[in-house]
């Protein structure tokens, strides 16, 4: 599904040059639940905004659902995005000016899909999420934790193939995140491929795998002492 | 989408109104300064017979030579003709259409004695003139070359004069008590008001407040002593005082025209004024090299300066001021959208290509100028009424609204303000949505 392969980012100044990812590789089946972890800076959002072709990356390849994207034009990736990749970001990202049905209509307003499709779409994600009742809230109505439901009801709306989340509880108090994972689980269960970035142990121990990364670079974790203790009482306490 | 973008431009101005009142503003008074004497150039410099102005000649012949030019003439020959020249010219009939013609201020006796008589304005011309400037008639026509040979007691009437005389019956063939001595009427104007009054800018500057109310053969007016009511400008003090010592001198106060219907024509016209001009050397009256000039009506309007320059300045410091508000606007726009930029980064995250960023940003520059443009249209109908406070009288009272104007008020707005919008916006579809993204 997704398939990155000696990806590299760097950020050119006039005097030094920045890698945010080197000789980055990973691949992610389709129907996986993947977690990608790492300490701040070590480029777990630059990944994951490459991945949904947010960003361009400066060297190597990748494959997204059999497609090589680098060539891309603009328009072509925006297409991709719209049509086969969800976002959900930490800070939920809502339009304040909209209420929540016109929230989770904008993918479907660029698809160029009928009023009464887009409506039939829009109210299933409403329902999935269980705010089909709040459809004419406006953001500020709504509590964080249904904030990020509805961004992952406007995810969801466009049946994308792929569900790019950035540290999606990363803003809510624990009953909401809980909430809020469970909800992603369950889409993953219908099928869904997830990508989750998150710095919370518990989170990423949730996943189906773990992917981390360090300094730009994907690295095995039980080879790194400075990470297994942490990472494996969590997950054992998450399995627990 | 262009229904949705027009609603998330409403929105979007509805969330920020002091920022769009001052965008609306600034396009308004930009707008309706630039529009207001703008109608008032319009008025001032449009071609009064546009489909006929390059058949329409003056010509100019040099009577008075260098000494009696003023300094700042450039050589130029006097812009009228003395009444022998310009009767030479009548007689010699060289054009297709011609006529000599000097203003007149009549007196009109009603027929009802118990009203006054009223001072009225016009011209006293020859037959041709009508046929000449296309001048449409309600009633009738103009009188024929046999009444210009008889001095014949005829008139022409305009439709204003007409309605307050015969309360716009056909009048024609009613009589009609001008100066003490009936006049036929042979026919009746159909609100015929050319403005510049193209046909006497010497006398008239091309805009006058002044009706032409009335039309007299012009050797019937010479014979009863109707004076000149427009301009004499003499080089040297005529020998004998009054209206026939007026006739004898070398002072100009007779305007002229010609139709010439081609270039061969003009040729041969040219010819026969200068080898007129010859021939008065030859007889004693002139010594001094030809000087003539024969310029069509567009070129004949230039030289006499018709567009007033401070109308011409006041347009270029309105459009000044037009661009002024749009740099503005162009500013508030660059504000308001790159504060949105979370905003774009979603959408662009979601599906929008920067074309779509664009349009939508585009569609709300393009609302705020429509708003502005019926605001625009407003004060530029203000403008109008009052422009002539700034303006002399009888230019002020040309400018008009018409729909001509409202359209092109409304167009000049969404169009300048959407090029006042193309850079705010190209920057709106250039915002990096990862950037936005992770910031927040």
């Amino acid at each position: 599904m997704l398939k990155m392969t000696h990806l590299s980012k760097v950020y050119r100044t006039e005097v030094v040059e920045t890698y945010a990812l080197r000789d980055f590789n990973i691949d992610v089946k389709e129907g996986e639940f993947v977690a990608v972890t790492g300490p701040s800076g070590s480029g777990k959002t630059t990944f994951l905004t490459i991945a949904g072709l947010l960003e361009t990356f400066t060297g190597g390849e990748y494959h997204l659902d059999g497609i090589e994207v680098s060539q891309l034009n603009d328009n072509a990736r925006s297409k991709i995005r719209n049509e086969k990749i969800g976002f959900i970001f930490q800070a939920f990202n809502l339009i304040p000016d909209l209420n929540v049905f016109d929230n989770v209509e904008v993918p479907l307003r660029y698809r160029g899909m009928k009023a009464p499709e887009r409506k039939e779409r829009i109210m299933g994600a409403l329902e999935r999420v269980g705010l089909a009742s709040r459809a004419k809230h406006y953001p500020a109505e709504l509590s964080g934790g249904q904030q990020q439901r509805v961004a992952i009801a406007r995810a969801l709306a466009g049946s994308p193939r792929l569900l790019l989340a950035d540290e999606p509880t990363g803003n809510l108090d624990t009953q909401m995140a809980r909430g809020v994972l469970e909800l992603l689980e369950e889409i993953h269960r219908e099928g869904a491929t997830i990508v989750m970035v998150t710095h919370d142990p518990e989170l990423a121990a949730r996943a189906q795998r773990n992917v981390h990364i360090i300094d730009g670079q994907v690295v095995d974790l039980a080879e790194d002492p400075r990470f297994h203790t942490a990472y494996t009482a969590a997950a054992g306490q998450v399995r627990g | 989408m262009l229904g949705y973008y027009v609603d998330l431009a409403v929105r979007s101005l509805k969330r920020s109104p002091g920022l769009t009142l001052l965008m609306v503003l600034a396009i308004g008074f930009g707008v309706a300064a630039s529009m207001t004497t703008y109608s008032v150039f319009r008025a001032v410099s449009g071609d009064p017979i546009p489909w006929k102005s390059s058949q329409l000649f003056v010509p100019q012949i040099d009577i008075w030579g260098p000494k009696g030019r003023l300094d700042g003439d450039n050589g130029e020959p006097p812009d009228a003709m003395d009444y022998t020249d310009a009767v030479a010219l009548m007689r010699a009939h060289r054009a297709k259409y011609q006529s000599a013609l000097y203003r007149i201020s009549p007196s009109i006796v009603p027929p009802d004695p118990s009203k006054h008589p009223v001072s009225v304005g016009g011209h006293a011309v020859y037959s041709e003139f009508f046929a000449m400037l296309d001048a449409p008639f309600k009633y009738g026509s103009g009188w024929s070359a046999d009444s210009d040979e008889q001095r014949a007691a005829v008139v022409v009437l305009n439709s204003k004069l007409n309605q307050k005389l015969f309360a716009g019956a056909n009048s024609v063939g009613k009589t009609v008590d001008i100066d003490g001595k009936d006049y036929r009427v042979v026919g009746v104007l159909d609100n015929w008001n050319p403005k510049p009054e193209f046909y006497d800018v010497v006398n008239t500057g091309g805009f006058t407040t002044d009706q032409e109310d009335v039309f007299i053969p012009f050797q019937r007016a010479i014979d009863v002593g109707m004076t000149n009511d427009g301009n004499t400008n003499c080089s040297e003090i005529p020998k004998e005082s009054g209206f026939v010592g007026l006739q004898k001198s070398s002072c100009v106060w007779i305007a002229y025209m010609a139709e010439l219907d081609d270039k061969a024509a003009v040729a041969a016209y040219k010819d026969y004024l200068d080898g007129y001009f010859r021939d008065q050397k030859q007889a004693g009256r002139f010594n001094w090299p030809l000087n003539n000039r024969l310029r069509d009506l567009p070129a004949w309007l230039d030289s006499q300066h018709v567009v007033p320059s401070d109308t011409k300045i006041s347009l270029v410091v309105a459009l000044g001021l037009l661009v002024v508000c749009l740099v503005n606007t162009a500013g508030l726009l660059l504000a308001k959208f790159l504060r949105r930029s979370s905003e774009i980064g979603v959408r662009r995250a979601l599906g929008a290509p920067r074309l779509a960023i664009y349009t939508q940003f585009l569609i709300e520059a393009g609302i705020v100028g429509l708003t502005g443009g019926l605001l625009g249209l407003f004060l530029t109908w203000a403008g109008v009424i009052s422009v002539g406070w700034v303006l002399p009288k009888e230019i002020a009272t040309l400018a008009h609204v018409n729909l001509s104007l409202l359209v092109l008020t409304l167009l000049v707005a969404v169009i300048a303000t959407m090029l006042a919008g193309i850079y705010p916006t190209f920057r709106a579809s250039r915002v990096q949505p990862a950037l936005q993204l992770k910031s927040n």
